[in-house]
């Protein structure tokens, strides 16, 4: 049952969605903004990449450049406009666009002719055969660099902004704070993520379907950002690595696997309110020392770990 | 928006309120408001529940926008109604303008709360960390790299952020909270949650503190403590304080000059001394019979 081809496939799903809720991380965890229309960026960057490799030829990594490119212009436009909104506003913002998007790409007919090559997008039968190019370990690589970049920007001045923003806007603003600018920070990097998340996607399953990008999705996304933890980022690895093989666990008790699901959700918000990690991180930096020291079997005293963070190598 | 200089600007005067009016609908919270606080002045403002102080504060950081008349911060216009009186005449024709709360603040001016704002779930170090970001202008890619030794593009994290927590390190001593630097702001003991406000408010560098209502909430004793550090902060750092007060003892111990509003009107002004004596202030604030305690 199973098999590596399974595991693995389960894996480049879980790095994928890591990288979406990475994102969504920094824009509700670190920012306080719920959006549920987060599947609509995954399907921006989904559609620019297969557009990118399928008709004009380019390669599979420029071509996640570029849907991360567009799903964050997309989203730049989209905060100019929405992110004075407050709360639920915002919300329902976010939600209307992520349906928006979806639709659009439902209805839309599309033949782009390259070079004697045709290339058809068509509406909600989709778009099969497309080259297989996400493996595990390019998946892999591209979440490791984007977790590490955004535990490092987290521990900055930017992140704190952020953070700031979602514990008191007045407060950071009186702290000459440009919360507008920190707002718009989070939602472009959250849907520059969303749109390389949704190239591999795209590049992973073969086939792309606007049924795919569902507001379910969305709400997905953020189940998972809220069951790690607000504000915590290994809290989001593990809120995404647990949620994503917990369905595929559960496939031997059949229907019921999405009631378990949904019931496991409940319970853990029941006992940790806060999520998984609830704001705090796992202290990365403290558990690598200490499965270092085993291994060199050193007896000296290590200077005293402060604070704990992802970075905390690189921290000053 | 270019700035606006005010011609007439005396280099002496650090705030200016030129007839303040602000207008809720038909209540007139503040109004025809003028006063001038001088440079290392402690100004007080004081006046009874609802006499328009905090709404003050609100009009001076950008928080509302003025209905008439004009703001004038260090020599620059930081807001204007759509009225202002010239010559002693009201031109009506003035193009209203306000700039963002966060445009005004790091200009050189920091407050804080009546009911206290911190950060709440982030710790003491942290709260007044996010505060000082104003001398750290490495952008997003630079974040990214923390080396020491380098190019000046790589290294430039390293040596700003090192610089923040030194300043975080001394503002946390200095206030007296540098033990507690761990704890979440919001398990702190209320006094000591005034002392990170103004902790994290002195982070951004201020000419100008504006302080709302500090000793609410503390004991005599604490009160006393926070009228020496009051004093000490000013010559410290060589600020100008705007503070809204209802302890009576400490505002006439620290301030320099008084300014007293009643229902949004301005009642008068002067030293605590001349204050103290002036039969309209106690009429309209300490009540006509004095009895002899002057809290209200």
């Amino acid at each position: 049952m199973f098999s590596w081809y399974y595991i693995e496939g389960i894996l480049i799903q879980s790095c994928y969605t890591l990288l979406i809720v990475l994102g969504l991380s920094i824009l509700t965890g670190y920012t306080g903004m719920f959006s549920f229309g987060h599947a609509g960026f995954v399907c921006i960057g989904a559609y620019v990449s297969i557009l990118c490799t399928m008709a004009f030829g380019l390669p599979y990594w420029l071509s996640l450049i570029i849907a991360g490119l567009a799903a964050m212009l997309l989203g730049a436009g989209l905060g100019k406009i929405t992110l004075n909104l407050k709360g639920d506003y915002f919300c329902i913002a976010t939600l209307g666009v992520g349906e928006a998007i979806r639709l659009i790409f439902n209805n839309l007919q599309l033949n782009i002719n390259v070079g004697g090559k045709d290339f058809l997008l068509d509406g909600a039968k989709g778009v099969a055969s497309i080259p297989l190019h996400t493996t595990f370990k390019s998946a892999l690589v591209i979440v490791i660099i984007f977790l590490t970049a955004t535990a490092l920007l987290m521990n900055s001045k930017h992140g704190r902004s952020m953070l700031a923003v979602r514990e008191d806007e007045l407060a950071a603003q009186m702290s000459g704070i440009n919360t507008f600018r920190s707002k718009m920070l989070a939602m472009c990097m959250s849907a520059l993520y969303a749109g390389i998340a949704g190239g591999m996607m795209a590049h992973y399953f073969g086939y792309l379907q606007p049924k795919m990008f569902l507001m379910t999705k969305s709400t997905e996304y953020t189940i998972m950002v809220i069951f790690g933890g607000m504000g915590s980022i290994t809290g989001s690895v593990l809120g995404t690595v647990l949620l994503c093989a917990l369905p595929e666990l559960l496939r031997a008790v059949g229907d019921w696997r999405l009631v378990m699901y949904g019931l496991a959700v409940i319970v853990i918000m029941i006992v940790r309110p806060k999520g998984l990690m609830g704001g705090k991180e796992l202290p990365v930096g403290r558990i690598c020392r200490a499965i270092g020291r085993v291994f060199t079997k050193k007896k000296k005293d290590l200077p005293p770990p402060d604070g704990g963070s992802v970075g905390e190598e690189a921290s000053v | 928006m270019s700035d606006i200089t005010f011609k007439h600007h005396d280099p002496n005067v650090m705030l200016e309120l030129w007839h303040v009016t602000k207008r809720f609908g038909g209540l007139t919270a503040v109004g025809d408001v003028s006063f001038k606080i001088k440079k290392g002045e402690i100004y007080a403002l004081i006046g009874p529940n609802g006499a328009g102080k905090t709404t003050i504060f609100n009009l001076i950081t950008g928080v509302y926008a003025l209905t008439e008349g004009r703001v004038i911060f260090d020599g620059t216009v930081i807001g204007q109604g759509d009225a202002i009186i010239k010559d002693d005449m009201r031109e009506t024709d003035v193009k209203p303008f306000r700039k963002q709360p966060y445009d005004i603040m790091s200009r050189g001016m920091a407050r804080t709360f009546q009911n206290i704002r911190l950060f709440k779930s982030e710790t003491v170090y942290n709260n007044v960390l996010t505060a000082c970001h104003a001398e750290a202008d490495y952008n997003i890619f630079q974040s990214l790299w923390r080396l020491k030794v380098g190019p000046k593009w790589l290294t430039k994290y390293y040596y700003q952020e090192k610089a923040l927590r030194e300043k975080t390190e001394e503002l946390l001593k200095i206030m007296g909270i540098w033990e507690q630097r761990d704890m979440i702001a919001v398990n702190l003991p209320y006094g000591q949650q005034r002392k990170l406000e103004i902790a994290r408010a002195l982070a951004t560098d201020p000419k100008l503190l504006l302080l709302d209502e500090p000793a609410a909430g503390m004991n005599p004793e604490e009160t006393l403590a926070l009228m020496d550090l009051i004093r000490e902060i000013r010559d410290r750092f060589d600020l100008t304080v705007l503070i809204i007060e209802h302890h009576m003892d400490l505002v006439m111990n620290v301030s320099d000059r008084i300014f007293v509003l009643n229902f949004g009107k301005p009642l008068a002004e002067g030293t605590p001394a001349e204050i103290q004596s002036n039969p309209e202030v106690i009429e309209a604030y300490l009540g006509k019979e004095d009895d002899g305690d002057g809290d209200a």
